[in-house]
């Protein structure tokens, strides 16, 4: 094994943490910094050719090349893993960019109460309402701690959108239950196709209060406070799954790389994929030295660094520190061990699918231009006789509408699957069909978790993770509720046929999503039941920290980029004002 | 044009069988005018035929739907052997050949050459299906044009059509498809 020279900080992911992180350090330190990064360059002419629903939306052009390496599923304990063989439910990222690439961009804040989960369930409901089975916790943090974190995030991106909670006076077309706002979002909302106009309308008339879904495909041009510019959306329609062609949607490459271009003490290395943290392995004075890395020609390189960040996504991050060895895995029989537990994913469904009379022109659009409501996101409508707590936002957007993958959706009404009469129902439905979609909450049980694969292996020999996931009736009965709002709503948005979502059975891999996977390397108070503090620093060696969504302890319904940005933005402050000034200490 | 991965008489078989699922007829233009048979040709010719990017490491185990197909064959085993099973398919009465799809409707084979009909229809034309964007014409998807930045609010309630495009016509660059590479 090669050992390169010895550099200050080494960034395990080149995604939109892992950079984040690398350009906060780049310019307001003089550390060396150099980010490991398992997939290839990206840049925006990359994606000019990229409007191609079949290799990129169909074939996974972007996505991580799952014949080196996947994860096992199983549901239980009790049941034998099989490896997903191909993408599914939710869509690992690779290459600099990371899952940033070809995100939506739907950028919404948690809702307050969800960082004290547990303490405010039990206030309001008592400790009788939560789950059996749960293993829910407070993060750490408030809301207002987080605060100016987000506001941070949302310039950075230049995010549009309408508050509803300016420092606590409400406004009324914004979302109204969202927390209070330092700020007015950094660009006006964007243009709001037919479609979602429909869902506005019909919200309102059922006393709901819709508001345009907060973007990260700005409205109008923008130049953030890095001084990087980029142009207003043109509402191609080929967003999540893609590249932006123009660089109108926030990615880590147009966002942050132009910035750590001119950074001289931060480089990036593509084709190097982390095998391994180093580490003294002693508890509480232990100390990483570093990581190594398989290269691109295939040599086993030794990168030793003062610091370490491991910001590779959720998967990745517990799997690292599973395979390193630091730490002791979680064992739901003993609630012993901390690394792998609370996996969460994400309640999304179409609640209902809507069918119209009229032609909606759904190829005009951004995947995150839309109309949400929050009216039964978290908390804001009393559970006290209803069978499950939480909730979520329900929106509808023109998200990925292409005709391959849309072609042949159809109302109950219709019963052929082949041949001329489905042809002809498919040709007149493509462009008369909506879709009412629900994110909900996915509370944290003891059942499901992470851990390595007894029986598969990677290209190299390493064992796959392994997830142990199922739902609970938490969330099929939220799913069952959401249904009968959606169908609701449906109708008052003038549908011909709806088709209402068939219900939560066992968690199915094969139907996407999202691509928010939280838990592995979760925050708390304590390092008993969590793997870092709430600067997302490791509990016992206290010269590495794990960004993203790993450290969540539960999903809070909405998409996750928001709340990872400000956490990242949170831990900067603390390792550039604390850490660095603290002789390399615990922060807390 | 030359075949890159069926012999000619399955390449007839594939033909006859995308016609009936995605038919030419009154209501319009179908797999045969789109060029369907080329583009699977492609595709399983290409690295998506022989499982580039899927997980093929064992042991094989069967488990339910919801964990997604765990088989060991590749597209292109399934669509060798599926074919097999239909020989002289091409040459019988449309009646007969209805009656053999609805005896192979929920097999693995019949699944795939769904699918990759509906591909064929209506991916962009560097597949080499949906020949002069006949499968975008007939359901009227503009292809990747590159602003709708001044009809997305317009044209509420009634279908706004542009004329499609091809991504080659939009980029002019000659953009390589995921089938030619290794």
């Amino acid at each position: 094994m090669k050992t390169l020279p010895a550099v200050d900080v080494v960034v395990v992911g080149g995604g939109w943490t892992g950079l984040l992180m690398a350009k906060e350090l780049g310019s307001r330190t003089a550390l060396s910094v150099v980010v490991l990064e398992r997939g290839g360059p990206r840049k925006t002419e990359d994606y000019s050719t990229d409007m191609d629903e079949l290799d990129y939306a169909i074939r996974f052009r972007m996505m991580q090349d799952l014949s080196q390496e996947t994860v096992t599923l199983r549901h239980s304990p009790s049941q034998r893993a099989v490896p997903l063989r191909q993408h599914g439910s939710f869509l690992p990222g690779s290459g600099v960019g990371g899952a940033g690439e070809h995100w939506a961009g739907v950028f919404p804040r948690f809702v307050p109460d969800s960082f004290e989960l547990r303490s405010r369930t039990i206030e309001k409901y008592g400790a009788g309402r939560l789950p059996d089975d749960h293993s829910i916790q407070d993060w750490g943090i408030t809301y207002d701690d987080l605060e100016p974190h987000y506001a941070r995030a949302e310039f950075l991106l230049g995010i549009s959108g309408k508050a509803g909670n300016l420092r606590g006076t409400r406004i009324d077309g914004g979302n109204i239950f969202e927390g209070w706002r330092s700020t007015e979002y950094p660009t006006p909302p964007t243009k709001i196709p037919y479609v979602s106009s429909l869902f506005r309308e019909a919200a309102k008339s059922l006393g709901y209060h819709p508001y345009p879904v907060p973007a990260a495909t700005p409205s109008i041009s923008f130049t953030n406070p890095d001084g990087v510019s980029r142009p207003g959306c043109t509402y191609c329609g080929f967003c999540v799954r893609f590249g932006c062609m123009i660089g109108a949607k926030a990615q880590p490459t147009n966002t942050l790389l132009p910035v750590i271009q001119k950074q001289k003490n931060v480089s990036i290395r593509t084709g190097a994929c982390v095998r391994r943290l180093v580490h003294d392995g002693a508890p509480f004075k232990g100390q990483v030295r570093g990581v190594t890395y398989v290269d691109a020609s295939g040599e086993e390189i030794f990168q030793p660094a003062g610091l370490t960040i491991l910001a590779s996504w959720t998967l990745n991050n517990t799997r690292l520190l599973l395979l390193s060895g630091l730490g002791e895995s979680y064992d739901p029989a003993t609630g012993k061990g901390t690394i792998g537990r609370n996996l969460t994913h994400q309640v999304l469904l179409p609640a209902a699918t809507v069918f119209f009379e009229k032609p909606l022109n759904r190829f005009m659009g951004a995947a995150a231009a839309g109309i949400r409501i929050s009216d039964l996101d978290g908390d804001a409508f009393d559970h006290s006789r209803l069978p499950f707590l939480r909730g979520g936002s329900f929106a509808v957007l023109n998200i990925a509408s292409g005709p391959i993958g849309n072609f042949g959706v159809l109302p109950p009404s219709v019963k052929a699957r082949w041949g001329s009469d489905w042809k002809k129902a498919g040709l007149h439905y493509y462009d008369r069909t909506g879709s009412i979609g629900f994110d909900g909450e996915h509370l944290a049980y003891k059942g499901n978790y992470m851990d390595l694969d007894p029986t598969y292996k990677d290209r190299a020999g390493d064992p796959l993770l392994r997830l142990t996931l199922d739902w609970r009736d938490n969330e099929r009965k939220m799913a069952e509720f959401a249904t009968s709002k959606g169908v609701e709503m449906a109708r008052a948005m003038g549908a011909k046929e709806i088709l209402p979502f068939p219900g939560l059975r066992s968690y199915d891999a094969t139907r996407y999503q999202s691509t928010h996977i939280q838990g592995g390397t979760i925050m708390g108070s304590s390092p008993d039941h969590s793997v870092v503090n709430p600067f997302l620093q490791h509990w016992q060696f206290s010269n590495l920290f794990i960004l993203g969504g790993s450290t969540f302890p539960q999903n809070a319904a909405a998409n996750p980029t928001p709340t990872i940005l400000a956490f990242t933005y949170r831990t900067a402050d603390a390792i550039v004002e604390r850490y660095l000034k603290n002789a390399a200490g615990p922060l807390a | 044009m030359p075949l890159r991965f069926f012999d000619e008489s399955e390449a007839l078989i594939v033909a006859a069988a995308a016609s009936l699922i995605f038919p030419s007829d009154e209501s319009g233009p179908g797999a045969r005018e789109a060029g369907v048979t080329i583009y699977i040709d492609r595709q399983l010719a290409g690295p998506y035929g022989r499982d580039r990017f899927r997980y093929t490491q064992g042991p094989f185990e069967d488990a339910p739907a919801e964990f997604g197909y765990q088989g060991k064959a590749t597209p292109r085993e399934i669509y060798r052997e599926g074919l097999k099973n239909l020989k002289g398919f091409d040459k019988l009465e449309t009646v007969e050949r209805d009656k053999i799809l609805e005896q192979i409707e929920s097999s693995l084979f019949f699944s795939l050459l769904r699918h990759h009909t509906i591909e064929g229809m209506f991916s962009d034309p560097i597949h080499g299906g949906n020949i002069d964007m006949v499968g975008w014409q007939l359901i009227g998807f503009p292809g990747p044009r590159m602003s709708n930045y001044d009809d997305i609010d317009k044209h509420f309630g009634e279908a706004f059509r542009p004329e499609p495009v091809s991504l080659r016509q939009v980029t002019g660059i000659d953009v390589r498809p995921s089938e030619d590479e290794k």
